[in-house]
């Protein structure tokens, strides 16, 4: 099927439903400008859950393949509230949000404390000193808890879409 | 809840930019609440800035306390001396933003 080889990451230890998703300020950035916002703040504003996707650096296909699939799903208008979260700086993901005209928001956190912070963090291999977030969604409420939760356990892995949009309520 | 409160000055700004940092040290002098929007280094980047203040240079400040939006660092640096500050201060930061407006 795959025409490349898998490698098993394991399982990780995220929260899982019913746990409190770990807070964290980090720049939020729009294709406009990039602000320090706290995901409780972000969550709170909203009324329904908000989808925390976390993938890849930006410019990497595996980051590219997940944003592409959730634009042409229309998430932007079908769920709630999306928002991106990976190891770039906000100079590359707003790059990556115009190149690709993404209508989401992203998270940005070079350092990969947060992905750290949600047990989901993955050093890469042959390039020392990087780490970056598996792919991951946290469908998280208005008061910061996960309601539901995916995590790749291979590397690369992508989720079954229709089966998140079943966990999400979309179908 | 704090964290939650929308902060009532907006500041946009540079990276790096000497007029936008500037404005940073007084608004920390001062001890005001801001939030800081960074936007890219390429003026034709900035629709958001020309839309807010009808220029494309950095700083901006937008004040929602008194309704004031204003562009250039050294009308910037006047605004929060004049509506913020201890007018009997010296204040070397004055005398030194007039040297220039913005990037």
């Amino acid at each position: 099927m795959l025409g490349f080889d898998v490698v098993d990451l394991g399982p990780a230890d995220h929260p899982e439903p019913g746990d409190s998703a770990p807070a964290f300020t980090r720049p939020l950035v729009t294709d406009e400008f990039w602000e320090d916002r706290s995901l409780a703040a972000l969550v709170e504003e909203h009324d329904g859950p908000t989808v925390l996707v976390f993938t890849p650096m930006t410019g990497s296909f595996l980051a590219k393949y997940v944003w592409d699939e959730l634009t042409a799903r229309d998430w932007d208008e079908r769920v709630g509230q999306v928002v991106g979260l990976t190891a770039s700086t906000p100079y590359e993901v707003t790059r990556f949000l115009e190149d690709n005209d993404y209508p989401f928001r992203f998270f940005a956190d070079p350092g990969n404390e947060v992905a750290e912070s949600y047990g989901i963090a993955h050093d890469l291999d042959g390039m020392t000193g990087i780490s970056e977030p598996r792919i991951a969604f946290f469908a998280i409420d208005a008061a910061r808890t996960v309601e539901s939760a995916w995590v790749a356990t291979d590397w690369p892995e992508f989720p079954d879409y229709d089966h998140l949009e079943t966990d999400l309520g979309l179908k | 809840m704090s964290e939650t409160a929308e902060p009532p000055i907006t500041f946009y700004r540079l990276q790096g930019c000497p007029f936008c940092e500037r404005v940073a040290r007084l608004l920390g002098e001062y001890d005001l609440d801001y939030r800081s929007r960074f936007v890219e280094p390429m003026h034709s980047d900035r629709d958001v800035v020309k839309r807010v203040a009808g220029v494309r240079t950095v700083p901006v400040i937008v004040d929602a306390t008194t309704g004031v939006t204003m562009a250039e660092s050294e009308n910037i640096v006047g605004y929060l001396e004049t509506t913020y500050g201890d007018s009997d201060a010296d204040r070397p930061d004055a005398a030194a933003a007039s040297a220039g407006g913005g990037d």
